[in-house]
């Protein structure tokens, strides 16, 4: 079992997802240059945050158009695992491979805290350890963060039981209070119709040790070893 | 003369200056060479007027491996073969003209002094000072500053973890921005910024090169600013992105064997990267300015060699290796120029093409003459050092309650929280103590230890007693510190002053720096780094003396680190270190400022009470006797009870304290020396015994308990209503009041 982790010009959470699979998890993680189009020692390709080329133009949107990415597409078809984090959700979002788009936060500023998501969805090879209203702490670190789609994506999103984490209170509440960059129905998270592609706002890789705060984020990694290695 | 004194004025030297340029150069130095002397003769390069008082700083240490000027930013050695790399710097003049590109870039440049070392950035700080927010200025100063440091270090991703900001009237229009940055390295990978070997050569790589911030050095940072507002042009824009691949190349090339040094361009842009590095390496260099890549046309060798464009690096290359080190830049799809070579001659030469459009030996330009002056203590001092406390009103218990409230609203002593959580501070995954406690705390990855970073320096202290304000500063660093169980290890300070060539101004800064210097001597701290900011000037005005102390320390196991917040129902709350109450101490007083609107008074602290108090407090962390240490500092025990609290959530009642004196020295003085503590019963005799070995006074003020803060008699209030003017206060006072 294999992570491959993603690196554009501009990324940063390369080295924490790296220390997070390997250090903490205890499974092989190995970096991917955006050049590279050869992903087939990978199981799950893993999309971090940063700011690739800049966030220049639109976050994620010239980091598209990297030959890596038309592999990922190539991956993903597949029904191999994807997941973005932060700046990778937003590429997801641009090159078309989840719906809908992440717009900057309400109140115009970036926000780095701690969050609360609770688990929507737990059948999902993401979330096969969890339990469905669970809630983790887990911190996010954005200024384009805004989850939004029109009306008739967001109904079937909500139908097809898409949405996989919202953002609540710590005791599971899903308020406007608790929604921290105004978000459309408090959406951290979603994946695809195949369920093989995630993207999520906040970072999992971070909330990794509790000397840091939370070790929640190491339940979806898990999740994701578990899901595979059941299929295997 | 040949030279009008306008040119003169434009690069901030003075006629007798050019005198012994003339003298020493044996002829009238050309218009290229002339801006070069400018630039490396002014105050932010050649230090010309603090040099004489920064020999005083003690620099030496069995664990200090690069000292203050030899290279470009200062380095410890913490065991484990792992190296510390640590600078602040200014950015104060750019960000008064345009707040935010002025602190954008100051991270960029502060960065770059790191990484240039090989050294990974790993934690960034900001010491912020401004006016008051009740004018539209000083609020849009505010947000560019505060938006322009979140822009360009989010981008990067290095964790910012906070620092201090405060505010009076003196920052007016003048605002200091002052930027910190920690690296660490592998001790064999650690990077000099030396030119040698002749015929290696000089490459350029990042950005090309504009006629943005022209004059930066000699222009902008050697004038006070009602001259300043001509100088737009001499802000630079930065480019995070571009920072960022610069920092992943760089740190790639530096664990190969393809290079002999590498130095940024910062301030004085192309000539002072080439002049100090073949300084450094005892050499000279020659360079072609039609190699430079540009990005305007039609610049002339003058602005090429002084134009301060961001994001760019000197590499010096080994020869033959060129190839190698091309193909890496190549791979981060960055530029990279061969711009000349390494010479033999000891001269810094500059030719366009084949024609010479400078010559100057390198010695001559990194010797800018040192000033010494003779000054006497300002009157006006005297006078405000005299606090009569009898004319002021003693407050009433009934309005304790109020008072509190109104201080823990008051900008300098609410909650920063929501300009913290503008800037990624969690990055990189080592982040254990987040900004808003006396010191952030980070674990070093692959061994048990961690550091503590703290900035400080109380400018109203420096300003009724320059001295004792300077061992202050450094006392409360290093208290902090403690604060969190780190021993201090070493400092970093940014000296921000206002016109050094008038007399006030000479002595606050000489007597600054004379008692931070006692106090790292007295504390056994040494300084490896750190900066000049002078001509902090409006209207005639100088900004209050302003040194701050950027401190690191080691804590040995990471898992016996110590946080301000109260712990758990029924510890006891002990007062260490200075017990008594002292009226004097409202002197210089938050509270003074804020309720009587008044600056006065003169601070007090006694160096070897304080070094007992820090040996002590630490020895008890690292005995895990104590739950939680607070420093106790501005707005004084009051205000750090309340702190303990909202920090940890959880209230507190006193004992009878019956307080002698005066009841506004004994809620809101600032008497120094002293930490309050929470411990578990069954563990205070251990800390009882510890402080009698130390001589150091304790008294008990209370226990952990409840959602309430009581100070019998005096204070009765909700934690909720606490945070409610603690958490609000800086928002509430940037809101529009048209």
């Amino acid at each position: 079992m294999r992570f491959g982790i993603i690196i554009f010009p501009g990324t940063w959470s390369d080295k924490d997802c790296y220390y997070a699979i390997n250090n903490i998890i205890g499974h092989d993680a190995g970096y991917v240059w955006h050049k590279e189009t050869d992903l087939s020692q990978y199981d799950c390709i893993v999309l971090p945050g940063g700011f690739s080329y800049g966030d220049y133009l639109r976050p994620g949107a010239i980091a598209r158009f990297s030959p890596v990415m038309a592999a990922v597409e190539q991956f993903a078809s597949q029904g191999k695992l994807v997941i973005g984090i932060c700046n990778g959700f937003q590429v997801l979002c641009e090159s078309g491979l989840l719906p809908g788009v992440l717009l900057p936060n309400e109140h115009l500023e970036y926000r780095c805290q701690w969050t609360y998501l609770r688990v929507e969805n737990e059948s999902t090879p993401f979330t096969s350890l969890l339990q469905k209203g669970q809630v983790l702490k887990i911190p996010i670190s954005h200024y384009d963060g805004r989850y939004y789609a029109d009306e008739v994506t967001l109904k079937e999103l909500e139908a097809n039981g898409q949405v996989v984490f919202r953002y609540a209170t710590p005791a599971g509440r899903v308020t406007a209070a608790a929604n921290p960059n105004g978000s459309v129905n408090n959406i951290a998270g979603i994946i695809n119709k195949k369920r093989n592609v995630l993207g999520m706002m906040p970072h999992p890789e971070r909330a990794c040790e509790l000397l840091l705060g939370s070790a929640d984020g190491n339940t979806i990694w898990e999740s994701i070893v578990a899901s595979i290695q059941g299929n295997a | 003369m040949p030279v009008s004194k306008e040119t003169l004025d434009t690069i901030a030297l003075s006629e007798k200056e050019y005198q012994l340029i003339v003298e020493l150069l044996g002829r009238e130095p050309n218009e290229v060479e002339l801006g070069m002397f400018g630039a490396l003769w002014s105050e932010h390069c050649g230090y010309k007027h603090s040099k004489a008082l920064l020999k005083q700083f003690p620099s030496r240490a069995r664990h200090v491996l690069v000292r203050p000027g030899e290279e470009n930013a200062g380095v410890i050695d913490i065991g484990d073969g792992l190296a510390i790399v640590m600078k602040i710097e200014s950015h104060n003049h750019p960000s008064a003209i345009e707040p935010f590109q002025g602190a954008a870039t100051g991270i960029g440049g502060i960065v770059r002094d790191i990484f240039t070392m090989g050294a990974r950035p790993i934690a960034l700080m900001n010491s912020l000072r401004f006016g008051p927010l009740s004018s539209p200025r000083n609020r849009y100063l505010f947000h560019g500053v505060v938006s322009g440091i979140a822009a360009y270090g989010n981008c990067l991703g290095i964790p910012n973890v906070g620092g201090e900001i405060f505010f009076a009237d003196c920052y007016s229009d003048n605002p200091l921005v002052n930027a910190l940055c920690l690296g660490i390295a592998k001790t064999e990978n650690l990077t000099r910024a030396r030119a040698y070997g002749e015929g290696n050569l000089l490459m350029l790589v990042g950005a090309d090169t504009g006629r943005d911030g022209l004059h930066g050095a000699s222009g902008l940072a050697s004038r006070t600013f009602e001259e300043d507002t001509g100088l737009r042009s001499a802000v630079q824009v930065g480019n995070p992105f571009l920072e960022k691949l610069l920092i992943e190349a760089c740190l790639e090339l530096t664990t190969t064997d393809w290079i002999v040094g590498m130095q940024d361009l910062g301030a004085a842009g192309l000539t002072s990267a080439c002049v100090e590095s073949a300084a450094r390496g005892n050499c000279g260099v020659e360079i072609d300015v039609l190699k430079v890549p540009r990005r305007e046309k039609g610049m002339t060798p003058y602005e090429v060699m002084l134009s301060e464009s961001q994001e760019r690096m000197l590499v010096l290359v080994k020869k033959g290796f060129e190839d190698r080190v091309k193909a890496l830049f190549d791979r981060w799809e960055l530029r990279s120029d061969i711009i000349g070579q390494v010479t033999a001659d000891g001269t810094a030469r500059v030719k366009e093409g084949e024609k010479i459009v400078a010559e100057v030996p390198v010695g001559l330009l990194t010797s800018p003459p040192v000033y010494r002056r003779r000054v006497r203590s300002p009157r006006w001092l005297d006078e405000l050092q005299v606090l009569n406390t009898a004319s002021i009103a003693d407050i009433s218990p009934r309005k304790a309650n109020r008072i509190l409230l109104t201080l823990l609203a008051s900008p300098n002593i609410a909650s920063k929280h929501s300009v913290y959580r503008q800037y990624d501070h969690q990055v990189g995954n080592n982040t254990v103590v987040l900004p808003g406690s006396d010191a952030a705390v980070l674990r070093i990855k692959g061994t048990k230890k961690a550091i503590s970073l703290t900035t400080d320096g109380n400018s109203r202290y420096c300003y009724l007693n320059p001295y004792l304000g300077g061992v202050i500063a450094v006392a409360e660093a290093a208290r902090n510190l403690v604060c969190s169980g780190a021993r201090p290890l070493a400092i970093t300070d940014c000296l921000n002053f206002g016109n050094p060539e008038k007399d006030d101004v000479y002595y606050q800064m000489k007597e600054c720096i004379a008692g931070m210097a006692c106090a790292c001597r007295e504390l056994r701290i040494p300084v490896i780094s750190g900066n000049v900011s002078l001509y902090n000037e409006t209207r005639g005005k100088a900004i209050y003396p302003t040194p701050v102390v950027g401190m690191v320390g080691l804590i040995e196991d990471v898992n016996k680190h110590c946080t301000a917040g109260f712990k758990h129902e029924g510890d006891c709350v002990y007062l260490l270190g200075c017990t008594r109450v002292i009226d004097s101490s409202i002197g210089g007083s938050e509270y003074l400022q804020v309720i009587h609107g008044m600056a006065k008074g003169n601070p007090y602290i006694d160096l070897g009470l304080e070094k007992r108090l820090q040996r002590c407090c630490l020895e008890a962390i690292k005995k895990n006797i104590l739950t939680s240490a607070h420093d106790c500092s501005e707005g004084g025990l009051a205000v750090a009870l309340a702190e303990s609290c909202l920090l940890g959530g959880i209230g507190f009642i006193s004992v009878d304290l019956d307080f002698e004196g005066r009841l506004d020295a004994a809620l809101f003085g600032e008497a120094q020396s002293r930490i309050i503590v929470s411990v578990s019963p069954e563990h205070a005799w251990k800390l009882d015994r510890l402080a009698d070995r130390w001589g150091v006074g304790m008294t008990r003020l209370g226990t952990v308990s409840g959602k309430r803060l009581v100070i019998q008699g005096l204070i009765d209030l909700a934690i909720n209503d606490l945070a409610k003017s603690w958490h609000n206060g800086l928002a509430n006072s940037l809101k529009w009041r048209g």
